[in-house]
């Protein structure tokens, strides 16, 4: 493994709380060893902030593996930084050059209102999942699990939609702040699979109407979602999304 | 007399807990609308228990202390969850699960509690498959299973490498689905500070919204503590940053005991540190260990690259020492086998802190078997190679893929490097069989109780305890307590108990406020993470422990004198909230070093190295700690020893021999 220490020039958005405006502020830090992860280079800062009697940077995270979904930076203009398919905290240090600057701000959406620094409210996404993001089955309900057999290929189309870590990064990527490919995801697992099959209607119909409520913007298939998801959730779940929304408003109408 | 009442259902193993089911008093539906039960955590413990009583229709108060109840610790697990389906038709029954888990936890969990968790697992599979988690599956739809660490059937079921992901999304829709309903109230970036207790029952806890800073009260008839382990207390391990032990140390000072404090499980398969600035460890799933061979160079020292040390000079250990279950060791026994090749100057990596996993073979015969499926004749050894990185890509690409992204290395071309790391915890607060702790009206469920796992926990049987626990057994257990509290009205939060709690809680975030000292708190998690490793980690003797001791003392005088915490109390702190939990470990990290010096003996997980065999495996003292240590907190870290002696009716302890 090649070993090289970096120095740097960190322009951080600071911002004290919600009311507050905010500004950014540059930091230098310096012997950043390139197998540093992104965060572990914050945590240096941070670390030399308190040491100088300042507040640290306010940042979201919890596991450091990239499952969480808690990490949210907006790097050099990037949703979760340059890396292809990868959180912030998954990002390491040898993706920069020496001398480098580096600008870092919170998502940026009317849904995500900042509370500190780094740090955003996601809770809208709950609130979407909460309207219809689930299949209503109590405790105890379940028959033998292989009693409901699922071919390989639909199995596999709703798992690669279910691996969706909520980060939001889709949303602060997207110009219109739209929140599509995220709910998408979970219309998508459901839709694919025998189990969500009873409240494939008003699941799509329900949270489509809960993410417009949380203010989040429309699609106009650019794609930026797709390109910084760092689970690479197809935009295919868009169409499919679309798909359902259609259907399912048609059968409403035939209700009426 | 002993202050334990495990009440363990009278009967016979196999049917204790039907038995229990269809005689617990139960509380009518009208009733369970005036009762409230919070649930602090939102785990699969947590989560899985809040959306359960809420389905039941009690009135429950769910909180954790990220920004979403989906991102608790539980998403990151990736290997699996164990059930006793038998869908492999390869011999596995409850029995065997039980057994193994009694077993393989080296003769120290209760046998009624892993009966039951047993016997229950099949449900969990239904459950999530229900609730449309996207399980492995085979070609011909039905669910797909994998043998994990330390078991010889295929009972575990997994989603690629991101089981606790889909499990817990199972869960978190379940809950999320509730919280629509109006039936769960979710309180997201609260932490719970304190239980609130009156009459000698917990009825409520003192909860910080992280956001304002503001201290809240919350009045419960019950209190269900569901807030994980506490393998931070090592700084360094594969928990999430926020795991944390506050909410059972709080627990635990208001008179929960606290059940096998030293039992920790180092996990073999974890990326090695890679220097001063690391902030976590992180695991390489144990179900690598099914594919994939370790080994070290026969050679001490060894400077050359893996690819070119011949097989003839590669040591593969696990194969060596224990031909029997070879790779598959469970992990306790895996992981001292690292440490004594290391130990011995055999490690590789530039810190020669570390032993190979090696994929090559393993593609090389999916690779042959992939030719066969596909009707190839006479495939080039390329051919096979790209066929096999296919089948292993699709098992376990995700984890190659971090692995590649941390270390910068290519594990389809190069053996990965991996050492032990602090994974899981099976000591915590003590419960009886029905997940009640020495508190009255205060459980714990999932991997904040001493559990199911004895001293050591098998691969893929914590998502299914903490499911278990939720889904299946408080919504039962639960009612044997609150059937006898329907008349208890809510009791409003001016009452003294709330207004003392909260003053309790308030004075100490003042304390830690006032400091204003001159080092971080993650300088003091650091140092403490070192003595406990070093000294409360894979191996310890009598005169480490007692040094530990003496040093943990000496470093939380000095974090109450030296800390420093920049910003407010009343705002968003992260650094106030991290100084609150290292608090806490400081203490935590005393009795855990106090069990490990009580313990004499060797068993799982907990290593004491007077008492080893003749060739270095652990020794068990049965005669002498066939017991549960719970320890009675006595104010100022004193604290009395309980014993609640395990008797054996079915599982005969023996020496556990992988050989
Ligand atoms: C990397 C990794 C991989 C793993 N893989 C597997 C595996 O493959 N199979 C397996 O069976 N097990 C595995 N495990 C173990 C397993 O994941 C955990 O034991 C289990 O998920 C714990 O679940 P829990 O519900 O008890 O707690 P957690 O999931 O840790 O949840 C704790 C909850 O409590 C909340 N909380 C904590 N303290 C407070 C407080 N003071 N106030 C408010 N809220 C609080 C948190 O916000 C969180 O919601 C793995 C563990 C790790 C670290
Ligand atoms: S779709 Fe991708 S970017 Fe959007 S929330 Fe899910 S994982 Fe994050
Ligand atoms: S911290 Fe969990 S995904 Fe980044």
């Amino acid at each position: 493994m090649e070993h090289k220490n970096l120095n740097l020039t960190l322009k951080i958005w600071r911002q004290k709380n919600s009311k507050e405006a905010g500004n950014f502020v540059s930091y230098k830090v310096s012997d950043i060893s390139a197998d540093m992860s992104f965060l572990e280079m914050i945590d240096v800062l941070n670390e030399h902030l308190i040491n100088a009697g300042d507040e640290p940077v306010a940042f979201d995270h919890d596991c450091r593996e990239g499952i969480c979904g808690m990490c949210s930076m907006y790097i050099n203009g990037r949703a979760h930084g340059p890396w292809q398919g990868t959180t912030t905290c998954q990002l390491h240090m040898r993706a920069f050059n020496d001398g480098e600057t580096i600008t870092i701000e919170p998502w940026r959406a009317k849904g995500f209102p900042v509370i500190k620094d780094l740090t955003v409210d996601r809770t809208a996404f709950d609130r979407i999942i909460a309207s219809g993001g689930f299949v209503s089955v109590n405790t105890g309900n379940a028959k033998d699990a292989n009693n409901i057999p699922v071919p390989k290929d639909d199995a596999d189309k709703a798992f690669a939609a279910a691996a969706c870590i909520g980060c939001g990064a889709c949303v602060a990527a997207c110009k219109n702040a739209s929140a599509m490919l995220f709910v998408s995801a979970k219309v998508s697992q459901l839709a694919l699979l025998p189990q969500g099959q009873i409240e494939r209607e008003t699941r799509v119909l329900n949270m489509v109407s809960q993410m417009d409520a949380e203010g989040f913007g429309s699609c106009t298939n650019t794609g930026a979602c797709e390109a910084e998801c760092p689970k690479e959730i197809s935009i295919e779940n868009i169409a499919r999304l679309n798909r359902e929304y259609f259907m399912a408003n048609l059968k409403k109408k035939d209700y009426l | 007399m002993s202050k334990l009442n495990s009440k363990i259902p009278e009967g016979p193993l196999e049917t204790k807990w039907t038995k229990y089911k269809s005689t617990v008093p139960l509380v009518n539906p009208a009733n369970k609308r005036s009762i409230e039960v919070i649930v602090v955590g939102s785990g699969l413990a947590g989560a899985s228990a809040a959306a359960s009583l809420a389905e039941l229709g009690y009135k429950v108060k769910c909180f954790c202390f990220q920004d979403s109840p989906r991102r608790a610790h539980s998403i990151a697990a990736q290997g699996g969850i164990n059930a006793a389906k038998n869908y492999q038709n390869d011999g596995d029954s409850v029995f065997r699960l039980f057994y193994d888990t009694v077993k393989g936890g080296d003769y120290r969990a209760r046998e009624a509690n892993v009966y039951r968790l047993a016997d229950v697992s099949a449900n969990i599979i239904d459950q999530c498959v229900a609730q449309g988690v996207p399980f492995a599956r085979e070609y011909g739809g039905y669910l797909s299973n994998r043998s994990f660490g330390g078991t010889q059937v295929q009972r575990t079921f997994y989603a690629a490498g991101q089981t606790g992901q889909q499990l817990l999304l199972g869960a978190y829709s379940a809950l999320e689905r509730q919280v629509g309903l109006g039936t769960v109230k979710m309180y997201s970036r609260h932490e719970m500070l304190e239980i609130v207790m009156i009459d000698g029952k917990a009825r409520g806890i003192i909860a910080r919204d992280l956001i304002s800073g503001k201290l809240e009260r919350h009045f419960g008839h019950a209190v269900l503590l569901c807030t994980g382990g506490y393998g931070n207390v090592f700084f360094l391990s594969t928990n999430a940053m926020g795991s944390n032990v506050t909410a059972a140390w709080k627990a635990h000072k208001q008179g929960a005991f606290f059940g096998n404090p030293c039992f920790t499980q180092i996990h073999p398969t974890c990326i090695p540190v890679s220097g001063d600035h690391q902030s976590k460890l992180t695991l390489m799933s144990e179900s690598l260990r099914n594919d994939g061979r370790i080994w070290v160079p026969k050679q001490k020292d060894d400077k050359r690259k893996a690819n070119e040390i011949p097989e003839e000079e590669r040591d593969y250990y696990l194969e060596r020492r224990y031909p029997a279950f070879g790779n598959l060791v469970p992990r306790d026994v895996a992981s001292r086998a690292a440490k004594e090749r290391c130990d011995a100057g055999y490690g590789v990596g530039t810190s020669k802190m570390a032993v190979y996993l090696d994929y090559a073979a393993a593609i090389e015969r999916y690779g042959n078997v992939q030719a066969n499926k596909l009707n190839l004749h006479n495939p080039s050894k390329e051919k096979i190679i790209e066929l096999g990185k296919e089948v292993v890509k699709e098992k376990y690409g995700n984890l190659f893929d971090m692995y590649a992204k941390i270390t910068g290395e290519n594990p389809y071309e190069t053996p990965m490097r991996i050492y032990p790391a602090v994974h899981y915890t099976m000591g915590g607060l003590w419960v009886d069989y029905e997940l009640m702790t020495t508190v009255p009206g205060l459980y714990a469920l999932g991997e904040a109780n001493f559990s199911d796992h004895g001293a050591n926990r098998l691969g893929a049987s914590a998502l299914m305890q903490g499911l278990a626990d939720g889904y299946f057994v408080i919504p039962y257990t639960i009612g044997s307590y609150l059937s006898q509290d329907i008349r208890t009205k809510a009791i409003p939060t001016d009452h003294e108990a709330f207004v003392s709690a909260e003053k309790k809680v308030q004075d100490q975030l003042d304390r830690l406020m006032n400091i204003k000292g001159t080092k971080s708190v993650d300088h003091f998690h650091k140092k403490l993470g070192k003595i406990m490793w070093d000294k409360c980690g894979m191996a310890r003797n009598e005169q480490g422990l007692k040094e530990a001791v003496a040093e943990i003392r000496t470093l939380r005088e000095e974090f109450w004198n030296d800390v420093r915490i920049p910003g407010l109390q009343n705002e968003f702190n992260l650094e106030l909230e991290k100084a609150g939990r290292v608090a806490d470990f400081l203490e935590l990290g005393e009795l855990m070093c106090m069990d490990a010096l009580n313990r004499k003996e060797s068993c799982g997980g907990h290593f004491r190295e007077e008492s080893q065999t003749e060739d270095g495996e652990a020794k068990r003292d049965d005669d002498n700690f066939a017991y549960v240590a719970a320890w009675e907190n006595k104010g100022n870290n004193n604290w009395e020893l309980h014993k609640e002696e395990l008797n054996f009716e079915i599982v005969h302890p023996s020496q556990r021999s992988y050989k």
